[in-house]
């Protein structure tokens, strides 16, 4: 009994450092990949090749002021941040990096990421309505729209998966996938792609922080450690959204040779790597095309996709 | 709110009264600068918004109010020369161009050909980087970050012909009344050349990354419109009238400098949006490219050494008035003179290109969202320094 609490601990303590720490050097790769896309050279002065960067950051944004703005609704304030990053650190809890390895295995794992990330949300939404300021109000009510309704397709695209794997359990998904869910379905794998961008917020659907439009949406108003909860969230959200891309299109920790996280991790990166290439490539869409996008061009290809696929799949069990 | 009639139970029974009657809503005033990442400096623009809906638009200028027309008053007519560099801080060749035109015809100074081909040159250089700003910061404004870095990779090797010929990268002060301050420097011809020739393949890399990108299309197609008559009615003038079909160019109708002695074409756009205008821009910079290219041709030639006009010590033009224009990166600029005989203008007015541009960013944005508003303002490229004066 005590024997299984510590082990139990000791992956929480394991993937929580380890998730945290790749979090803080997910900001430093991507300013670094981006920098060299752009010519320049990225964070070059604390460390060698700026490796110290990510904890400059952390210290300078401990150090911060911590201003409350006088309009803003004090207790919300202060509690969207830390809502908005303690539901993306817990999504880590069910995320299988190997066969044997991950804090807890639920046998609806989809459905408990799904679920928690769209609490996320309500952070972000929290924040803008909770500044008492007019630009993060409009990021709120952007990110509102925007990332409930591409919630909403992010659950569709994974549907054609799960009903191939036919479990909601991240380990069995990623056991059933003799072939990788890839091949099986291409379209929903670009759909997911996609909506992840819009679920996320990242560039070319940057809306509710479009530094260009609105300051800086919904966390105009947060300074220091709040905003790091904010900046640490997006990046943690972005590493589950991929580990959810490669678990259950990509075959999860499956691969030949080298062990299995190793090969999680590949896939991992490979999709994180994407993210960033997209953003220094692309400009903004605009709210209205952005959503016009979601609603008339996305949900008819996905619910197709999700018909297809159960036709197909009686088909071929049926003959 | 529109009425929208219905049903309603009440103490009477159940009554037909309007539903939205007691529903206030009200419009957002949203203060857009003068401290926002993409207004360009110190512009205020302030928004009323339904939603995201612009319904008003009003403009506050003057954060940068310097009192240039009234400082001239009080400086010679070489002494307001660097003055003009801070109006459009980013173009100051084509800044200086403008006011030496109006003292030279004033004073009816001829200026030799040399000098000539040297500012036409600088003029079309500056024409190029502050295209090249303009393109970076529209880019970035609609999101398109790469695009930035590239522009200014670009603008940098303008920037260090700059600094060779006049030891100043932003503020030139360049030119002088009758000529230029001295002649190209040893070397300078060559490295000008080498630039001209690798223009257009680095021209590609923004091509490649937003010509033909969807989001770029979405973003600009049908954005921001203003028709021809609008826009020349509201003062409208450079690449941004061209944007609307109107083949308007300083240097096509009244050339100044050599324009009529090199190749050239007028880029003219009949889409009346914000891609037509970027398109305009984009073919400005390859036609500058080539008229610098002509420009070294006929300089590599000349051994003249002519850089300057013979002109008296102090400069005192005689009593009467001038006006002179040029086709600044921004469009129309004038300077209106009145000299009373003295050393000093008795008055000098500044037609400043961004100022009157400007105006028609309420037209341009009637009815549109706030991210339009952000397209609007990058693609008719004004610079505070030149509004506020």
């Amino acid at each position: 009994m005590l024997l299984e609490i510590g082990i139990a601990l000791l992956k929480i303590i394991v993937v929580f450092a380890l998730a945290l720490l790749t979090v803080a050097y997910l900001t430093y790769i991507e300013r670094k990949v981006i920098g060299h896309m752009q010519v320049r050279m990225g964070p070059m002065r604390v460390g060698p090749h700026g490796l110290l960067q990510p904890i400059a950051d952390g210290l300078k944004l401990f150090m911060k002021e911590d201003i409350v703005p006088y309009e803003a609704y004090r207790f919300t304030f202060y509690f969207a941040p830390i809502l908005t990053l303690v539901t993306a650190l817990i999504l880590f809890a069910v995320i299988p990096f190997d066969k044997h390895f991950a804090i807890t295995r639920l046998n609806i794992g989809v459905m408990y990421i799904l679920s928690i990330a769209s609490v996320g949300v309500l952070g972000i939404l929290l924040a803008g309505w909770a500044s008492g300021s007019k630009y993060p109000i409009l990021g709120g009510l952007r990110s509102a729209a925007q990332m409930l309704s591409y919630e909403i397709f992010l659950g569709f695209s994974i549907i054609g998966a799960l009903m191939i794997s036919g479990s909601l359990d991240l380990v069995k998904i990623v056991e059933s996938q003799h072939v990788w869910n890839i091949v099986y379905q291409p379209v929903a794998f670009v759909i997911y792609i996609i909506a992840a961008l819009g679920e996320i917020n990242r560039v070319p659907f940057d809306l509710p922080e479009a530094e260009t439009e609105l300051v800086a949406g919904f966390h105009t108003e947060y300074s220091g450690m709040k905003f790091a909860y904010f900046f640490l969230a997006e990046y943690a959200n972005m590493i589950i959204v991929c580990s959810m891309a490669t678990i259950l299109f990509l075959g999860g920790w499956r691969g030949p040779v080298l062990p299995g996280f190793v090969w999680f991790l590949i896939k991992l990166f490979a999709l994180i790597y994407f993210f960033i290439w997209v953003r220094a490539t692309f400009p903004r869409y605009r709210y209205d095309q952005f959503m016009k996008i979601g609603w008339k061009i996305m949900l008819p290809i996905v619910l197709a996709n999700i018909v297809v696929t159960g036709v197909v799949m009686m088909m071929v069990q049926g003959g | 709110m529109d009425e929208i009639r219905g049903l309603v139970v009440t103490e009477e029974g159940l009554v037909e009264q309007d539903l939205m009657r007691d529903t206030l809503t009200k419009e957002m005033w949203v203060n857009m600068g003068p401290q926002h990442p993409s207004t360009h400096g110190v512009l205020r623009v302030v928004l009323a918004l339904e939603g995201e809906r612009i319904v008003d638009t009003e403009i506050y200028i003057g954060y940068l109010h310097r009192g240039f027309e009234k400082f001239a008053e009080s400086k010679t007519y070489p002494q307001f020369l660097p003055i003009t560099d801070r109006l459009d801080y980013i173009s100051a060749h084509a800044m200086n161009y403008g006011y030496v035109l109006a003292v030279e015809k004033l004073m009816g100074i001829e200026v030799p050909l040399r000098a000539k081909y040297i500012r036409t040159l600088m003029a079309e250089l500056t024409r190029i980087s502050s295209h090249l700003l303009w393109l970076a910061t529209h880019a970035l404004d609609i999101g398109a970050m790469t695009v930035f870095l590239y522009c200014f990779r670009e603008r940098e090797m303008i920037l260090d012909l700059f600094e060779m010929v006049c030891g100043a990268r932003l503020t030139t002060s360049y030119f002088r009344i009758g000529g230029v301050a001295n002649d190209l420097p040893d070397g300078f011809i060559e490295k000008c050349r080498e630039f001209c020739n690798i223009f257009p393949q680095k021209a590609k890399d923004y091509d490649d990354l937003i010509l033909k990108n969807r989001i770029w299309l979405a973003r600009t197609i049908n954005v921001a419109n203003i028709s021809g008559e609008e826009g020349l009615n509201l003062g409208l003038s450079g690449p941004s009238i061209r944007g609307s079909g109107v083949k308007w160019d300083i240097r096509v109708s009244e050339p100044y400098g050599v324009y009529d002695k090199v190749e050239w074409e007028m880029a003219v756009e009949d889409g009346c949006d914000v891609y037509a205008r970027y398109l305009v821009r984009l073919k400005e910079m390859r036609e500058s490219c080539k008229i610098c290219q002509q420009c070294l041709d006929f300089l590599e030639k000349d051994d003249s050494g002519e850089f300057r006009a013979k002109v008296p010590k102090v400069i005192k033009p005689p009593e009467g008035e001038a006006y002179a224009c040029v086709e600044a990166p921004k469009g129309e600029l004038g300077f209106y003179i009145v000299s009373d005989g003295s050393t000093k203008p008795y008055r000098l007015k500044i037609r400043a290109p961004s100022f009157a541009n400007l105006m028609s960013l309420p037209k341009m944005v009637e009815g549109a969202l706030v991210a339009d508003v952000i397209a609007a303002i990058g693609s008719i490229d004004v610079v505070l320094g030149e509004v506020d004066r």
